[in-house]
């Protein structure tokens, strides 16, 4: 195979497709499309109601020019403050209890038993939208920021214990052994082995939680859990755009503040 | 002809990258540029085809001033000069062919590039370079799956199916070892020779420059400070370019062993 | 860590004494705060109700079972309406998502003030809960899915965008200098140089954002805008507690499966 054989070089070329079966690739784009027509033909759209809320949006998009905040003033700033301290005190009660469920759902720490029931936990915290479980928390400990609250906590849990889990179980374990090695206790294991090597990310993720359980304490609201989201919900109901306008610009503002502090946090530590 | 006059670039940092530079490269001319890290080697190839724009001074290739062509010309001129790079700058994610053929974009419009319809004159001369560099039978395999060596050829092969008029050669060797160098500026200079291209080859080992360029610039803080032939490199013209060192160990003649002939045979049969 | 000369001779503190009171000062600022939100919250608890909330919450698991199994009858529309709510929402966000990524990221952005722009846009979506983009859009156009497959769109944007234009952002620039000295234009050179590398990228971030709104969109009907919490809200409100139950078991149900087929989606990717 030198260049001085006879050569007729083949003149075209296809890119070998992702999915080599031609059969199984274009069964999954039939299926798709199917299933796109099913779909979208399912959708029944009242157009005339649509037609009759243009001008309505129009006048929703005309009430962020400039939006109003000073009618509703006391409310919203009630409502903000509630949510911030809900946020607060639901990220530092979630993570505080994280952290036994975290260690105690790492399959290279936890005995078989532990694991599986904090698993368990983490899971079904994690499968209900935060809103769901403010539904349950309001049903049981009445209206109010201390059901947000629970709601938030346990939000948090699903999220921070499942992700400090994966965490400790991908951590180095060469550091381990040797922390091991020097016949320190279980908790001086932890101690000295996992935390530092843990640290850095869950610091960061920390403040990422407390992003998106500010996030979440707007809605919890809207089921009587408290925060801004009642406040919201009013406006929206009354048809008061210009403060709904001035609610939903002040949570952007918030949550840009959290995430340039948190990137600026998140840089610092590490 | 390749004319640099008074090529002069400082970047933003202030740092006097080029300073005055002017060369004449005949063409069929293989040229080898010298120098220490930062002598401005790179940015000297990078201000021909503009990927650096110049901040004074003019490139004139035959009859065409570069440094002041629109951006509709700049593409069309850069389909002249066929780039070679350290570290082969291949596309990890497409295959071997596509690759190659990435090196016709300049004359092909934008919706059969996406839709890989390549002429196929094009895809025919895309194969006789493959087989040429040694590849014809990995025209599908990935870029990311190849070894250094082989990822280098489709570099080269990339570089010729643009039919340049001339090469520009960034430390083609730097992440390959002796023997894979050797294959590759072997395989650079033969091609220049069949297609009496120009080149200019950026390099850091001397040895190798000595082997086979025609012409040797050695450049030093940005000023051209030895322009001749390879066996005119005395030790002091070395100090002249690097600094002070015991340069006798790295001038002795080499001889150039044929091995490297029988390797690219096993490679093509593998 | 400091070493301290002492008259017994040097001491190792792990910090020094600066260090060791910003430490205290930042654990005493920290507990105030949450001190003072649990005040606040606390004021606005009936503690009646949170004491009372175990005997609640048994009487409630009580009246849960067994779930009405019957009741599945009526749930099968509301699950597909979900999945076409998360499925449809995703497709659009994507479609809406890249374009906005490129004007985002550093490199691709054809001006900082687009840039400013595009940052914006993924900000506010990204603030808003799709259960608020849901109430605004019910209020405008009307309850039904068409309202919450737009929420879920609204809401996605931000998410994916965001996490699109960062890897395009850490992309190889090598790879597009090459495509670039080819003398491919602007277009060719995304196509060929950007694409191919965030591929995989955006084939994760599709995936891991349907998982998300899988979750969400069975709370939209909270509000109106279609899903199975539709359901969910009526049997509430109407305290069917056995209807409750089997649609909590039909969310977790949804979610594992969707979990699954987002699994072996990323595992075929990868």
């Amino acid at each position: 195979m030198t260049s001085t054989s006879p050569v007729n070089y083949p003149s075209t070329w296809k890119k070998p497709p992702l999915i080599e079966s031609d059969l199984v690739r274009r069964g999954l784009w039939l299926g798709f499309a199917i299933y796109l027509a099913l779909a979208l033909g399912t959708i029944d759209v009242n157009w005339g109601r649509v037609a009759e809320g243009i001008p309505r949006g129009q006048k929703f998009l005309a009430a962020f020019f400039p939006p109003d905040i000073t009618s509703r003033w006391d409310s919203i700033l009630d409502g903000i403050l509630e949510s911030i301290w809900m946020t607060v005190i639901s990220t530092v009660v979630g993570i505080a209890l994280s952290v036994p469920f975290g260690l105690g759902a790492a399959r290279n720490l936890a005995p078989r038993p532990v694991y599986l029931f904090c698993r368990a936990v983490i899971g079904i915290s994690r499968t209900f939208p935060e809103v769901i479980l403010a539904i349950f928390a309001v049903k049981l400990f009445g209206f109010g920021p201390f059901a947000g609250f629970i709601a938030l906590s346990i939000g948090t849990i699903g999220f921070y214990a499942k992700l400090l889990a994966e965490d400790i179980e991908d951590m180095d374990p060469v550091q381990a052994e040797a922390i091991r090695s020097t016949g320190a206790s279980w908790f001086q294991w932890v101690n000295y082995a996992v935390q530092p090597q843990v640290m850095p990310r869950m610091i960061g993720l920390a403040v990422y939680r407390l992003d998106i359980n500010f996030r979440e304490s707007a809605v919890v609201g809207i089921v009587g859990g408290g925060g801004i989201g009642a406040t919201l919900l009013t406006a929206f109901d009354r048809y008061e755009f210009d403060s709904a306008a001035a609610i939903l610009l002040i949570i952007i503002f918030i949550v840009m503040i959290l995430e340039y502090s948190s990137g600026y946090l998140r840089k610092w530590v590490q | 002809m390749l004319k640099l006059d008074k090529l002069y670039k400082r970047y933003d940092t202030g740092d006097e990258a080029l300073k005055d530079v002017t060369l004449e490269i005949p063409d069929g001319q293989v040229l080898a540029l010298i120098g220490p890290s930062g002598a401005g080697k790179s940015t000297l190839i990078r201000c021909v085809n503009r990927l650096v724009e110049p901040t004074s001074g003019s490139v004139h290739l035959n009859d065409t001033e570069l440094t002041t062509l629109s951006q509709g010309k700049l593409r069309s001129a850069r389909r002249r000069m066929g780039m070679i790079f350290q570290e082969y700058a291949l596309v990890e994610r497409l295959t071997v062919m596509e690759n190659v053929l990435s090196g016709r974009l300049g004359y092909v419009g934008f919706w059969s590039s996406w839709l890989r319809k390549f002429p196929k004159a094009d895809v025919k001369e895309a194969f006789r370079l493959l087989d040429r560099v040694g590849l014809m039978h990995m025209p599908d395999k990935r870029a990311d799956a190849l070894s250094g060596g082989q990822r280098q050829r489709v570099g080269i092969a990339r570089a010729l199916i643009q039919d340049p008029e001339l090469l520009l050669v960034d430390e083609p060797t730097a992440s390959l070892d002796p023997k894979t160098s050797r294959q590759i500026m072997r395989l650079i200079s033969e091609l220049c020779k069949e297609r009496g291209l120009a080149a200019i080859i950026n390099i850091h080992d001397v040895m190798l420059a000595q082997m086979f360029a025609e012409r040797i610039v050695g450049l030093r803080f940005g000023e051209v400070v030895y322009d001749g032939p390879p066996d005119g490199l005395t030790p002091d013209v070395l100090t002249d370019i690097y600094g002070e060192e015991d340069w006798e160990a790295t001038i002795t003649p080499v001889e150039d062993d044929e091995d490297t002939d029988t390797e690219l045979t096993e490679a093509n049969g593998a | 860590m400091a070493v301290i000369e002492t008259s017994q001779g040097p001491e190792w503190k792990r910090r020094t004494m600066r260090q060791q009171w910003y430490t205290w000062l930042g654990w005493l600022v920290g507990t105030a705060i949450v001190a003072f939100s649990f005040k606040l919250i606390s004021d606005k608890t009936i503690w009646f109700f949170v004491t009372d909330a175990g005997t609640q919450a048994i009487d409630m698991a009580s009246r849960m079972v067994p779930p009405k199994w019957s009741y599945m009858d009526t749930l099968w529309l509301p699950i597909w309406d979900t999945i076409n709510i998360a499925t449809i929402g995703t497709l659009m966000a994507l479609v809406m998502a890249v374009p906005v990524a490129f004007l985002a990221a550093r490199n691709t952005t054809p001006h900082p003030t687009v840039r400013a722009a595009a940052l914006f846009i993924i900000v506010s979506s990204r603030s808003i809960n799709s259960l608020i983009w849901a109430l605004m859009l019910v209020a405008i156009i009307g309850p039904g899915v068409m309202a919450g497959i737009i929420a879920i769109a609204l809401r996605s944007i931000g998410f994916c965008a965001k996490l699109l234009y960062e890897s395009i952002e850490e992309i190889d620039a090598k790879q597009v200098e090459a495509v670039t000295a080819t003398g491919a234009g602007r277009a060719q050179t995304l196509a060929y140089g950007v694409v191919p590398q965030i591929l995989p990228a955006f084939a994760g971030i599709s995936v891991f954002r349907w998982d998300i709104n899988i979750r969400e969109s069975t709370i939209l009907g909270l509000v109106g805008a279609g899903g199975i919490g539709i359901q969910l809200d009526a049997s509430i409100s109407t305290l069917s507690w056995t209807q409750v139950s089997l649609i909590l078991l039909v969310i977790l149900g949804t979610v594992i499966v969707s979990e699954w087929v987002s699994a072996k989606v990323r595992h075929a990717i990868i």
